[in-house]
């Protein structure tokens, strides 16, 4: 079965694409402490902050259109949390929106406009990151980047399986829709108890066998990986390029 | 002849009491490729697992004379290579090449030798030119591969495969059995693939309930329908 990936389009060639994963997860970080940092009310620096993603998207050749629908995947999210804000923070009231007993204040408006535009540009640049960026090649950037290996074994494993066990979800579920017909709301929510039941019980008893595959091959507890690429110039020259970009823009309009 | 693997008196429960394995005794010689066959739960795999330690219990395993002990595990896991039954379980790294590399990583080799070892591998079982994909896009039989060139890239001396044709279409069977058949190091594989173990394997034991109830030439346990029935390896003539 196939699935959406997490890394489609990584096998685009562009210059963005051969970038040293390391220069990819720094810069990227650069990027979203940046802009997390911000004060809300300069609506200019994040338009450079967009201008500034939007050119390494071009540069990176993804289809800007599939970038926009990915970032669009966590709004739901976002604007679950932050909806309430303006009705709940106290501060003076905006405007005559007086809807039963809440008021909309300005200063919650503020904390709504900072929490989604940060949210959406910091998806906007995690999405170029893994969209540009093998699975593979970002957990070895990762690992040589001193995450502890713990962490990066644990992301492998997640990238691994995390399609075996949608796969094995898609089964269940069609099993399901085989046999099932209609029957009462309880009943039926009774059904996908079990069979998250199942599926914890599955994965489990995996997760045992994929243990038992890796001591039968010599594991021994700590994680060994052999060496793996070196920083470019191109790696340096886009760095530097971006970080002064973002420097600048920091500068200039933030202080 | 002498011998790859003895097995004295091993017995084994399950951690809920039940008897998965009763006084087993066995000794398969060097270069010999045996069949382990039997009913669903008859215990096949756990008894694979006693081969390299990863389930202990009283009894011995000596594996190329050697006693299995916790101080020569490492050693015992380097001879003996263990494929798993499904091959999700035993490919779990996010490329071909890191799984390929997984053991010989481990066992502590130089990174050249490394990479001779997972090209050598992939090339024994013809799958040059897959380093870079990720396991969960390759069909069943290339995964089935993969996973043996897993434990052909440790150079291991015994090779253990559960249910090596699970699941593979008639074509990907035989390609599989003749690219077995092409292994020149000692071999168990568990199986109730009778096909697959009359070309495969020259002795043949049969375990049922976790005893061993018939350990002889392949040839004469295959002509012995009889014996087969009884331990659900063949159906009886009425139900045809």
């Amino acid at each position: 079965m196939r699935h959406s990936f997490l890394d489609r389009y990584s096998d685009l060639g562009s210059f963005i694409h051969k970038l040293d994963p390391r220069t990819k997860v720094i810069t990227t970080f650069a990027f979203i402490l940046v802009v997390v940092l911000t004060p809300p009310l300069r609506w200019q620096a994040f338009a450079l902050y967009f201008a500034l993603i939007a050119s390494v998207v071009l540069l990176s050749k993804l289809p800007p259109l599939y970038v926009l629908k990915r970032s669009l995947v966590i709004v739901p999210f976002v604007l679950f949390i932050t909806i309430f804000i303006p009705f709940l923070k106290p501060g003076e009231v905006a405007g005559s929106y007086n809807i039963w007993m809440w008021h909309i204040s300005h200063s919650g408006l503020l904390i709504l406009w900072n929490v989604v535009i940060k949210a959406w540009l910091s998806m906007l640049s995690l999405i170029l990151l893994s969209a540009t960026t093998k699975f593979a090649e970002l957990l070895k950037g990762l690992e040589q980047l001193r995450l502890p290996k713990v962490m990066v074994m644990l992301l492998s494993f997640m990238y691994r399986y995390i399609f075996v066990l949608v796969d094995e979800v898609i089964r269940m579920k069609q099993a399901r829709d085989s046999r099932s017909f209609g029957g009462k709301r309880t009943w039926q929510l009774k059904t996908i108890g079990n069979m998250v039941g199942t599926l914890f019980l599955r994965s489990y008893e995996r997760g045992e066998r994929v243990y038992g595959a890796m001591v039968a091959r010599g594991f021994e507890g700590q994680t060994r990986t052999l060496s793996s690429p070196h920083f470019r110039m191109a790696d340096l020259y886009f760095a530097v390029a971006f970080l002064s970009c973002l420097a600048l823009v920091g500068f200039t309009i933030i202080l | 002849m002498e011998k790859a693997i003895e097995i004295e008196n091993l017995s084994y429960s399950y951690p809920d009491g039940q008897q998965a394995l009763r006084e087993i005794n066995l000794a398969v010689g060097l270069g010999q490729t045996v069949a382990l066959i039997g009913p669903n739960g008859a215990g096949k795999s756990t008894l694979l697992l006693h081969l390299n330690g990863i389930l202990r219990s009283d009894g011995t395993v000596r594996i190329l004379g050697v006693p299995l002990e916790d101080k020569n595990l490492k050693w015992v896991r380097s001879k003996v290579g263990l494929v798993f039954q499904d091959p999700d379980d035993q490919l779990f790294s996010p490329t071909v090449f890191d799984d390929v590399a997984f053991g010989p990583i481990n066992m502590g080799y130089a990174e050249e030798e490394v990479r001779g070892k997972v090209s050598q591998a992939l090339k024994w079982v013809g799958m040059e030119g897959y380093e870079g994909r990720s396991p969960h896009h390759l069909s069943v039989g290339e995964k089935k591969r993969i996973a043996i060139a897993t434990i052909l890239s440790m150079s291991s001396e015994i090779l253990v495969i559960d249910e090596p044709t699970a699941n593979l279409d008639p074509r990907a069977k035989w390609e599989l059995i003749t690219l077995v058949k092409g292994l020149p190091m000692t071999k168990i594989v568990a199986s109730h693939d009778l096909e697959m173990v009359t070309a495969l394997c020259e002795r043949t034991i049969i375990l049922d309930e976790g005893k061993m109830v018939a350990d002889d030439a392949t040839p004469s346990i295959m002509s012995n329908t009889a014996l087969l029935e009884r331990h659900g390896l063949a159906t009886t003539p009425e139900r045809r």
